[in-house]
């Protein structure tokens, strides 16, 4: 948006936003609203208990074990989805159930299987994230163009140096784009998982803070949580952002 | 784009001949119902076979569960749990629907509204606003409203999103085409940008809806057990897994019909080009 | 039976119906046209040709009154353009079709915007249909059509609105080299029987010389008039003739003498 001619940047409007907060959390209007700052205040001496420091390593923890399992697995499928037509028709189906089925419903299935605990979050991480990495990979590895194929074997490139020095570098630009969009899922499977286990890491926090109306402590939580998010989905942006001067080329 | 790329027909060019038999291959070129039935045949094999090991105590044979879901459907106390949790999140998803497309056409057309509310409808997007359901527990209590606010809560950043970059992006030729024959800003809106998004908006429709059949069930799971989630938890509590997987498959293949319904029902209404013949 | 010419004299400014008076353009970095003064007589048609980036595209553009200029003004029949006008008329390189509608309202649809009833805009709609050739097309939608019948319905919506000055943005830049062929003469046809003034942009130096009275060569950017050509060719002989007549064949080398240097 431009303002008397100068670019106010995009994300600028957040202040305001936060500005609002604030003024609502003072006005005392609503009890479940502290103000903005008091919210700051206690997430920095939040974030210097142990209790909170604990939480944020199972969480973090559980977070990246189960992420890191859906990049390897949905990568993996995906590649086979998009090479052989097979693996496709035989998996297709559930990968697009599961992209956009009600996960949440699993969780409970989940905690009788793997147990009240981590493994239960692990895996609701891995469910969350795994289909849409698995079907942008699968469009990627399908859009790489033929020619490109024909040209690695008609320079004599062997199946091996095919996949790991042409088709999966022409595939990244959606395979990142898939875990960006992964990674975003994962973070609410994380939570999901978290709030329904309920005893382990962020979960647990969540319970005690909304059940002894702590308010300034919640929402300290949940800034933590969505700036971390935002960082992570920021992160991956800026990569993809290096691989797509070729995705345009291609 | 949030929409996840879903691409329909397989690029031919990249798939290598196949190993599997060549007349079965073609038969099921030719019919791709065969693979899907053949792919859910095997999938109910394995999920009977891992049942009948058991790989867990609480693991029952696809068997007992489809039996447990008849069973459920004949007693009528599935249709019961899905009266009580469909409304909130119709409630939910019609509210958000209006609200979000409504929202998301102003944000596309106003740099000034784009400016103030695409930032916040991004973070809204990217984090987990399931957090924030044990706060509505408080103020709404435990009744519809406050699960209608958990749908909301979830459903409404993706179609705000997916209606505002719908709008933002819609093709700068064909609003030219309409200004040079003279149409008004008007007619520019009705006639060539709502339609030019209209395929974007729906995507954001689905996706919400799937994030709002997320956010009931999380929200009977969590405030009160009611509907599907109340299925659900008390199965679980007196150990009986197959009437719970039934719950549990039956939310999922609900969810699975009314997105794939709506998705055939946006092909036919808006999309001329993906129709076929 | 047919020479070249360089027009010297100023057509008399009765004839003129689209008349551009010093016009400049400048992107925040760089100058797109500088001081453009262009005459368009009237039941003619002018090419605007010159190498890519030169800003023809855009010349067209502040003539149908889709982009300001920064400096200078154009007037159609006497008036100032300050936007898109219903005597003039734009042909899109990219068709610019609704792909959501069919071709019958894809070739009312600048009638339907100015409020005509459906029955009228509808007869009147099949007509110009007819006249490009697609009777029958009518229920179909762009993606069933190739890209030569998507332009031709791009053509026969500038005509329905019935404008005098149809702009014509390189139609047939997208279609391939046999339907642009057969395009290009339905176009000279189309000329003779319609008598408009059409502004023509192509980057095609045969093309040009094969469909225009005038040709107008811009220089590379910033886009100033560095040429104006008249090809005088019986366009009475058949379209082969013409392809191999030693006239038609001397005006293109000539173009191609004076544009030869703005390639790298």
């Amino acid at each position: 948006m431009i303002l008397f001619g100068y670019r106010v940047p995009m994300m600028a409007s957040l202040i305001v936003w936060c500005v609002i907060w604030e003024v609502v959390g003072r006005s005392g209007a609503l009890f479940l609203i502290p103000p903005l700052s008091s919210v700051l205040v206690a997430a920095f001496a939040m974030v210097q208990t142990a209790t909170w420091q604990s939480a944020a390593l199972v969480t973090l923890h559980s977070f990246s074990v189960g992420m890191a399992l859906a990049i390897l697995v949905g990568i993996a499928l995906g590649v086979l989805m998009g090479r052989f037509k097979a693996v496709d028709d035989l998996f297709g189906i559930w990968v697009n159930i599961f992209v956009s089925a009600p996960l949440s419903a699993l969780v409970p299935v989940l905690m009788i299987l793997f147990g009240i605990g981590e493994t239960t979050v692990i895996v609701t991480v891995f469910l969350f994230a795994v289909w849409i990495i698995v079907l942008d990979t699968r469009a990627g590895i399908q859009h790489v163009p033929n020619s490109l194929i024909e040209m690695g074997r008609s320079y004599g490139a062997s199946p091996f140096a095919l996949y790991g020095k042409i088709v999966l570098l022409a595939a990244l630009p959606e395979i990142l784009a898939g875990i960006r969009l992964g990674l975003v899922r994962g973070v609410k499977g994380v939570v999901i998982g978290q709030l329904l286990v309920s005893i382990i890491g962020y979960g647990e926090l969540f319970e005690l803070y909304s059940r002894s109306f702590d308010m300034e402590n919640f929402w300290a939580l949940t800034i933590i949580l969505f700036a971390a998010a935002m960082l992570m989905s920021a992160a991956i942006e800026h990569v993809e952002k290096k691989v797509d001067y070729y995705a345009g080329v291609r | 784009m949030i929409a996840p790329s879903r691409v329909g027909g397989p690029a031919p060019a990249v798939h290598p001949p196949e190993g599997l038999g060549a007349s079965l291959g073609r038969l099921a070129s030719r019919h791709p119902v065969v693979w899907r039935l053949s792919s859910l045949v095997l999938f109910f094999l394995a999920w009977e076979i891992a049942g009948r090991v058991p790989i867990s105590y609480a693991f029952p044979t696809f068997s007992a569960t489809l039996v447990a879901l008849v069973s459920m459907m004949a007693d009528g106390s599935l249709f019961v749990a899905y009266g009580s949790t469909l409304q909130p999140l119709v409630i939910g998803i019609a509210i958000s629907g209006v609200v979000g497309v409504v929202l998301g056409i102003v944000m596309g057309l106003s740099r000034m509204a784009e400016w103030l509310a695409a930032p916040l409808f991004v973070v809204l997007q990217a984090a987990p606003m399931a957090a924030l359901i044990p706060l509505i527990t408080f103020v709404y209590g435990i009744g519809l409203l406050a699960k209608t606010l958990a749908v909301i809560m979830l459903a409404l950043p993706v179609i705000v999103l997916n209606g505002y970059k719908a709008v933002r992006n819609a093709n700068p030729s064909l609003v030219a085409m309409c200004r040079s024959f003279q149409g008004t800003k008007l007619q520019q809106i009705a006639k060539i940008i709502v339609p030019d998004a209209s395929p974007v908006i729906f995507a954001g429709l689905r996706l919400g809806l799937a994030a709002g059949f997320i956010g009931v069930i999380l929200a009977e799971l969590l405030i009160t057990p009611t509907g599907i989630g109340d299925l659900i938890t008390y199965h679980r509590s007196v150990a009986n897994y197959a009437e719970m997987y039934a719950a549990v498959v039956s939310i999922i293949l609900v969810s699975t019909l009314t997105l794939a319904a709506l998705e055939s029902f946006e092909t036919r209404l808006l999309r001329p080009e993906k129709r076929r013949g | 039976m047919a020479h070249l010419a360089v027009a010297e004299a100023a057509i008399p400014a009765s004839e003129t119906v689209v008349a551009v008076r010093g016009i400049c353009k400048r992107y925040s970095e760089v100058e797109a046209l500088r001081l453009i003064d262009l005459d368009f007589p009237r039941g003619k048609l002018t090419t605007l040709l010159g190498p890519s980036g030169c800003g023809k595209t855009t010349l067209l553009k502040i003539i149908a009154g889709l982009i300001a200029a920064s400096s200078g003004e154009v007037r159609v029949n006497g008036k100032p353009v300050t936007g898109p006008g219903p005597e003039r008329a734009f042909v899109f390189q990219d068709f610019a079709l609704m792909p959501w509608a069919t071709v019958m309202r894809n070739v009312a649809f600048g009638l339907e915007l100015q409020g005509m009833g459906k029955a009228e805009r509808q007869s009147i709609a099949r007509n110009y249909i007819a006249e490009v050739g697609l009777t029958g097309f009518e229920d179909k939608y762009p993606h069933e059509l190739s890209g030569g019948m998507r332009q031709r319905v791009g053509l026969a919506r500038a005509f329905a609105v019935n404008a005098e000055v149809l702009l014509l943005d390189e139609p047939f830049s997208a279609v391939d080299e046999q339907n642009r062929r057969k395009f290009q003469e339905d176009l000279l046809r189309l000329v003779d029987k319609e008598r408009k003034t059409f502004i023509f942009v192509t980057h095609s130096i045969e093309e040009a010389v094969y469909v225009s009275d005038r040709i107008v060569l811009l220089s590379r950017r910033p886009g100033r008039v560095s040429q104006i050509i008249e090809p005088r060719i019986d366009r009475t002989a058949s379209p082969d003739a013409i392809r191999r007549d030693q006239g038609y064949l001397d005006t293109v080398e000539e173009i191609w003498q004076g544009l030869k240097h703005y390639v790298d």
